[in-house]
């Protein structure tokens, strides 16, 4: 016991010997979430549209108007010709054309449906979709008003009510990916280096003539770094409820027991990573390039995993993040309690078991030639 | 130049010489590509429907029809209490809840309007918002249904339009077909960030920048000998990539492959110019991951790979004007899927030139030959 505590003070002094990198293991995920807390939305507003106006009447350019007034659309142009969209949509200036018929405003004043057209750029299909939804809304309004109907008709109404995020706020979706993507990602390359540098280095044979045991390498290893990893948590989610108004329904309990599981998994990783990789270089390759985009797409982070083909359903089981969101949406938006988070849970402890018990396995006794 | 290839040679021989590198270089990227584009998909479907229905009457049983039958919404559950139904929402098994009040059918048959309530899960907004839209449409069609028993007073017209609408580069609506280009992108820049970033500090670290450095390599030549290994690989993996999208998804390029690759090209330089600047100024590693891994993220996520960009605020759009990201992937989604020309893209073509010679400069002056 007295070996390892000398061996975790050891690699403190490691980590706040080099001030450069805790200034960066710190100052980045802060810098990290601001960003994405303030700049991501997955709303589609503001988007261009060119509209080729062949009637040119009050009822067309009251309708223009009416486009160019909503948040989600301004007119970027007006186009002369067909071709005149598309030359907008090749040079990513527009998202949507609207054609209006030469006989938009006569038509609509006798009565008869004057047909106008949408056309929008679908290399981006849900932006298109959600488009063209938006314009025939505003389209359908505007004719309607006109239309000036007012009886009563016996219709239903749906009234939509949004649970847990009745402002539909994007933050809800994306605070909780983002910290699961930097503390996982941070958490990990933060291991995946150390014992590959020790090879590196040549002092891997020091560590391994000295009686310490290859889980109190290992534990030694992720002692201080579990440490740096929770307070690095710990500063997300402050920033979470102070700066984004997460709201935090949950038990603060069990929500720091997800933190510090989620970090434990996330450098068992890393130690892993780093027990079998030959060289920094390697490491890194490995724990970053390997985890990025896996951890933003696979673990419901940005697309809902309902949707995606079966077997990549099966594949995100085995992203740590996946259940981390879980747990931290359950937590402090839903305010669920532990009768719904033990599988979330379970699931985490038993990858941190795997991933502890793999690494420990790979650190070999002997190193190879 | 004479020494230049022979530095060339030399991180040949070290990438070649390590034999997880191969692998990893080649393939991991390349399955990332295969795999992952399938995993991004927003088109949202089979979203699971729990009904309340205090009226039991025959319009609402049509009503919950029409519901699964328009092949949006399973059916998953029949609760008697809205408290029965919510917590099938904080449960997740139903996405949204679908509540009938008592009297509706009577309502209706006295030609008055009734208010049928949707509980939606908002924790993801968007798909709350196209479940919303799709429940909107279900009890719209209903509705003109029900209309068209019952005639218009004397002497109104009924006013209304008739919307088309087409979709243009993507007429099945594949999400696919939008991010094979740009996955492939990310994980082009993503390799060449990463061994350019760590490069000149690991030789550094490993003592072996001396060796370097009383050879009588110039400056450029060195940083030149250090880009051209790591351009190549990128070409490669470039390469190999727009195969599997041709092959695996069909997804051919549009454009012209001359522009597409004349724009890889530049782009490449550029990465790798900052990834020796950020190798030239951290003092290990480990740092140098960080940094890269920093800029990359920041860089990936603005990029418009997974959001929309017109959406992002004003701040966020002038960083935007700095991230080489967001103009790779904007080039490869134009001249893949819309056949882009040259003259369209052209500000790219100068702004992507403006940085590889920046960040090149900038990795060139802070390079020093001395030590200490």
């Amino acid at each position: 016991m007295k070996q390892f505590l000398a061996f975790v003070k050891k690699e403190f002094r490691h980590i706040f010997r080099d001030r450069r990198t805790l200034l960066i293991l710190f100052g980045m995920p802060v810098a990290q979430v601001m960003i994405f807390g303030f700049a991501l939305n997955n709303e589609v507003e503001n988007a261009g549209v060119v509209v080729y106006d062949m009637a040119g009447d009050y009822e067309s350019t009251t309708l223009i108007n009416h486009l160019d007034a909503s948040s989600y659309f301004f007119v970027e142009r007006m186009a002369h010709q067909v071709e005149d969209i598309e030359e907008s949509f090749r040079q990513n200036k527009a998202r949507l054309g609207i054609m209006i018929p030469a006989d938009f405003g006569s038509k609509l004043l006798r009565g008869e449906q004057p047909a106008i057209k949408i056309v929008s750029d679908a290399s981006d299909p849900n932006q298109a979709q959600v488009l063209t939804s938006y314009a025939k809304a505003i389209i359908l309004t505007h004719v309607r008003d006109r239309a000036q109907i007012q009886v009563e008709m016996p219709i239903v109404q749906a009234v939509p009510r949004m649970i847990f995020n009745p402002e539909l706020k994007a933050v809800y979706m994306f605070v909780p990916g983002v910290m699961g993507l930097i503390l996982m990602l941070v958490s990990a390359m933060m291991t995946a280096l150390t014992i590959a540098k020790e090879k590196e280095l040549g002092t891997m044979e020091l560590l391994l003539v000295s009686p310490l045991r290859s889980a109190h390498i290992i534990f030694g290893k992720v002692t201080p770094y579990w440490a740096l990893s929770f307070l690095n948590a710990l500063i997300i989610v402050l920033l979470g409820i102070t700066v984004f108004d997460m709201p935090m329904n949950g038990s603060v309990f069990l929500l720091t027991l997800s933190c510090l599981l989620f970090s434990l998994c996330a450098l068992a990783l890393g130690i892993f990573i780093s027990a079998r990789a030959n060289s920094q270089l390697t490491a890194m390759l490995v724990s970053m390039m390997g985890l990025l985009l896996p951890t933003i797409l696979l673990s419901g982070f940005m697309f809902p995993i309902e949707n995606m083909p079966m077997i990549l359903q099966v594949i995100s089981n085995i992203i740590p993040a996946k259940w981390f969101i879980i747990l931290i949406k359950g937590l402090m938006i839903k305010g669920s309690g532990m009768d719904m988070l033990w599988m979330p849970m379970g699931v985490l402890v038993l990858i941190t078991l795997v991933l502890s018990v793999a690494a420990i396995k790979n650190v070999k006794p002997r190193l190879e030639s | 130049m004479s020494s230049l290839p022979h530095i060339i040679r030399k991180e040949f021989t070290q990438i070649s010489r390590n034999k997880v590198m191969i692998p990893l270089l080649f393939v991991m990227p390349i399955i990332q590509l295969i795999v992952l584009s399938y995993a991004a998909d927003f088109e949202v479907k089979n979203l699971n429907l729990a009904v309340v229905d205090f009226d039991q009457s025959q319009s609402s049983r049509q009503l919950i029809q029409k519901f699964t039958a328009s092949g949006y919404f399973t059916l998953v559950g029949n609760y008697t209490t809205t408290e029965g139904a919510m917590n099938a929402i904080e449960r997740d098994q139903a996405d949204l809840v679908l509540t009938f009040p008592l009297h509706m059918e009577r309502h209706l048959l006295n030609r008055q309007g009734v208010e049928v309530q949707l509980l939606l899960n908002a924790v993801n907004n968007q798909k709350a918002g196209i479940a919303s839209n799709y429940g909107q449409q279900v009890i719209n069609a209903f509705n003109s249904e029900l209309l068209s028993g019952i005639s218009l007073p004397e002497g109104m017209k009924p006013i209304t339009t008739d919307i088309r609408e087409s979709y243009w580069y993507n007429a099945e609506l594949d999400y696919k077909t939008f991010m094979v280009p740009g996955i492939l992108a990310i994980l082009v820049t993503m390799l060449t960030a990463f061994l350019s970033s760590i490069n000149i500090i690991r030789e550094r670290e490993m003592g072996t920048i001396e060796q370097l450095n009383v050879t009588p390599i110039t400056k450029s030549e060195f940083i030149l000998g250090k880009i051209i290994p790591f351009w190549v690989i990128g070409m490669v993996v470039m390469s190999f990539g727009l195969v599997i999208a041709r092959l695996l998804f069909g997804i051919g390029v549009a454009g012209s492959f001359v522009s597409l690759y004349a724009f890889v090209a530049i782009y490449l330089v550029a990465v790798l110019g900052l990834g020796i600047l950020i190798s030239t100024v951290t003092e290990t590693q480990q740092q140098a991951m960080f940094i890269t891994w920093f800029f990359m993220v920041i860089f990936l996520l603005l990029s418009g790979l997974f959001t929309p960009v017109d959406s992002i605020p004003q701040w966020a759009k002038a960083l935007n004007l700095i991230n080489p990201i967001k103009y790779f992937v904007e080039v490869m989604r134009s001249i893949m899927l819309k056949g882009s020309s040259f003259a369209d893209i052209r500000t790219h073509f100068v702004i992507m030139t403006g940085f590889a010679i920046g960040f090149n400069l900038l990795a060139m002056m802070s390079y020093r030959k001395t030590t200490g």
